[in-house]
């Protein structure tokens, strides 16, 4: 076994505001897990903080455990280490994220050299192996190529090319397909889906489309404004969504086939860091809200097998989940 | 079908590309040979990969650009030439919505100014008539009276968006092309901003184009919908029915490419190889260098746009013969996938 990787309590701020207000989300050998909510609510920065790559000015605490050890207390020189190697990650914009000054050989080269202790021939055939591995066609060729000569939907595969590269045990993926078109969108998240079950490595995939999240993942965590709201294996959360804000989001979503039926859409907007409503953040549009969940935060607590969700009302709960959405849709369509 | 509002005759737009000085410049064929219509009431949604000539096509109908071939009657008459006297006169009466509702609003002036400033501009009443019709359109797409008094980026992306959608009523417009207008908002805005589209539509009888790459939500707003490849339309048909039974094996690709919440990848028909460039176009119908069901035809006849009944179109050499036929229970979705690495690396030979 290759180890787990447990974030406890983290928070993140930033001059003085608190955007993460201690998550706790633990990942193990070749788990896949999602991890959804809207812009803002801190997605990318647990995994930036968990991996030591926010800037200076961010204020990080909490405990990142691999191994038995505290990533956040390590040297610099030593995450560098880890990063890339065992834990690899895959950003939003490819085109930021690749160096334009390098051919495609060179920067998975680099990684294969670090992690992999990889030269010259080595370094070539390797590259070439793993840009074959993640569906670039011709890619003897390509191996010289720079990145703006590659498609967007290529250059995400070069990403995961060189996330790969490494033979990473967790490979974290911020939106890798948000600025793709569906149908290739389909394509790059096949190939995860794929290469996390060829090499057994953990997943964890950043979406805020819980449609994407879904077709790769087993368990999701849902995240509002800095906190996880709730944690469910994947069919359990649609079937049952027991966090009002989960609720909301599914009726948000409109479907493709079937009937068509009004959206149920959350009122209000989302809270700015900076002035986080009193209690349960999502209390200014909640359905349910009650005099107690405006003076205190709930915990996730357990409600069954694998399922948390963080709520005060206890009605709110996986089976009474749909009468509930069905009131839910009348108070707010009132 | 109620008359159409709105009617685009085989129309086309491309741009010359200079690349190289000396060279003979390059032609890209964002639009050919579309044909549309919209009626009031009605909503027509339009996919497509990017670069498929959406928002091409949606500028074209606006009168916002001429086409290069074809024509555009607008209420019974020809969109007048861009720049007259009339075509300005038209803008009050068609109004465009984009995806970037920052952009689209003034910066310096106050939300309830700027929406008064088509008013102004065309003298529509008196200063305090002009003032109601703003609070009234601002009621209407649930903002109160206080969000009138703030600037543009005091204002959250749902709330931008409603505030361009107020500002584009103003004029009380018969006609509405939103070009990707809920893609950047959060998934319970995006529903806000959809709901709020229906309800506008059912109260003002607006004739509306939807552009989206998303088909869930253009399914959601729309009565029909065509879907778009490399500059034409490959398939038209009534909303439901078509992502039902999509007959256009490129329909049934994004069909089956789009993300089912609580739904495994498996079984998605996987498209091999990347969205067409336009400025490159294959022979015959341009679909086929991904067509899983291309046959020899294919690569030097262009299929044409073909009514198959029950207001279906669709361009393809198979659709309706017996091996692609419509009446093909099996679902778009229990397809066999391609292997992507395999299916990627296909495309070259
Ligand atoms: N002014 C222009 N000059 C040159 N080429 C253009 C111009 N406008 C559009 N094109 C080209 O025409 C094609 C169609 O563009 P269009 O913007 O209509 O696509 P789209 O379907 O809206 O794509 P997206 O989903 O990315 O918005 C593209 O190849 C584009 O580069
Ligand atoms: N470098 C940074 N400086 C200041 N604030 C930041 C920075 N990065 C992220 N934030 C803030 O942290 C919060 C969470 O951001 P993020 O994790 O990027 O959201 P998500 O990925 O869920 O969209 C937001 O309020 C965002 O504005
Ligand atoms: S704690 Fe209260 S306000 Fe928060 S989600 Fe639960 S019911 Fe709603
Ligand atoms: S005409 Fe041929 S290539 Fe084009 S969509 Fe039909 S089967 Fe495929
Ligand atoms: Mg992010
Ligand atoms: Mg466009």
């Amino acid at each position: 076994m290759r180890g787990s990787i447990t974030l406890e309590e983290l928070t993140v701020s930033f001059n003085g505001v608190r955007v993460l207000h201690g998550i706790d989300l633990a990942i193990g050998p070749g788990e896949t897990l999602g991890l959804v909510g809207e812009s803002g609510s801190g997605k990318s920065v647990t995994w930036l903080a968990a991996l030591g790559l926010l800037p200076p000015k961010a204020k990080v605490s909490g405990r990142v455990m691999l191994n038995d050890r505290n990533l956040l207390d390590m040297p610099d020189s030593k995450l560098t280490g880890i990063r890339g190697g065992r834990i690899a990650m895959i950003f939003q914009d490819p085109v930021s994220a690749l160096n334009p000054m390098l051919t495609v050989k060179r920067q998975i080269g680099e990684t294969l050299a670090l992690h992999r202790g990889l030269s010259g021939a080595a370094i070539k055939a390797e590259a070439k192996r793993l840009l074959d591995l993640v569906g670039i066609p011709d890619a003897e060729r390509r191996l010289n190529a720079y990145p703006h000569e590659f498609s967007g939907g290529q250059n995400q595969r070069v990403m995961i090319a060189m996330a790969l590269a490494g033979q990473p045990d967790l490979l974290v993926a911020d939106e890798p397909t948000t600025a793709l078109d569906v149908t290739i969108q389909a394509q790059i998240l096949d190939l995860l889906a794929l290469t996390q079950r060829e090499t057994g490595m953990a997943l964890v995939l950043i979406s805020h489309d819980l449609g994407v999240v879904s077709q790769v993942c087993d368990r999701v965590a849902v995240m509002y404004a800095g906190r996880i709201v709730e944690e469910a294996p994947v069919e359990r959360l649609f079937e049952h969504p027991a966090h009002p804000y989960s609720q909301g989001l599914m009726g948000s979503l409109p479907a493709i086939d079937g009937p068509r039926r009004r959206l149920t859409a959350i009122g209000g907007t989302v809270p700015d860091a900076s002035s986080l409503p009193a209690g349960c953040s999502f209390a200014p549009r909640c359905a349910f809200a009650e005099t107690q969940c405006h003076e205190q935060i709930p915990l996730l607590a357990g409600i069954g097998r694998d399922h948390s969700v963080a709520c005060l009302v206890s009605e709110a709960q996986p089976s009474a989940a749909i009468r509930y959405s069905r009131q839910k849709e009348q108070r707010i369509e009132a | 079908m109620s008359a159409s509002l709105l009617h685009a005759r085989n129309i086309a737009r491309s741009y010359e590309l200079n690349r190289h000085i000396w060279g003979n410049a390059s032609v890209v064929h964002a639009v050919s040979d579309v044909t549309l219509s919209v009626g009031r009431n009605e909503t027509l949604g339009i996919v497509g990969e990017s670069g498929s000539g959406k928002s091409t096509t949606g500028r074209l109908l606006l009168g916002l650009e001429s086409p290069t071939r074809g024509s555009i009657s607008f209420d019974g008459r020809p969109l007048p030439v861009i720049g007259s006297p009339e075509w300005r006169k038209s803008r009050t009466r068609m109004q465009m919505i984009y995806q970037d509702p920052l952009a689209a609003l003034d910066r310096r002036l106050p939300i309830a100014k700027q929406m008064r400033e088509p008013l102004d501009i065309h003298q529509a009443g008196n200063l305090q008539e002009r003032e109601t019709r703003v609070s009234e359109l601002l009621r209407a797409v649930g903002l109160s009276d206080a969000v009138a008094r703030r600037y543009p980026h005091e204002l959250s992306g749902g709330q931008r968006q409603r505030v361009v959608l107020a500002r584009a009523l103003v004029t009380r417009p018969d006609l509405l092309v939103c070009d990707e207008p809920v893609s950047a908002l959060d998934v319970s805005i995006q529903a806000q901003v959809v709901n709020l589209l229906s309800d506008l539509q059912a109260e003002l009888g607006l004739a509306m184009i939807f552009i989206s790459h998303d088909l869930r939500v253009v399914r959601q707003v729309s009565h029909r919908i065509a879907v778009m490849y490399l500059g034409r339309i490959v398939e038209e048909g009534e909303a439901d029915d078509l992502f039902a039974r999509p007959a256009h094996p490129y329909t049934r690709a994004l069909v089956s490419a789009a993300p089912v919440p609580g739904t495994k990848l498996g079984g998605r028909i996987m498209l091999r190889g990347e969205p067409p460039n336009p400025a490159n176009q294959p022979s015959g119908c341009a679909f086929h260098p991904r067509c899983s069901a291309a046959v020899a035809r294919c690569k030097s006849e262009m299929p044409a746009l073909a009514e198959l009944g029950g207001g279906r179109k669709v361009s393809c050499h198979l659709a309706g013969s017996p091996s692609e036929n419509q009446a093909d229970p099996s679902p778009a979705r229990t397809r066999v996938p391609l292997n992507p690495v395999e299916a990627a690396s296909e495309d070259v030979a």
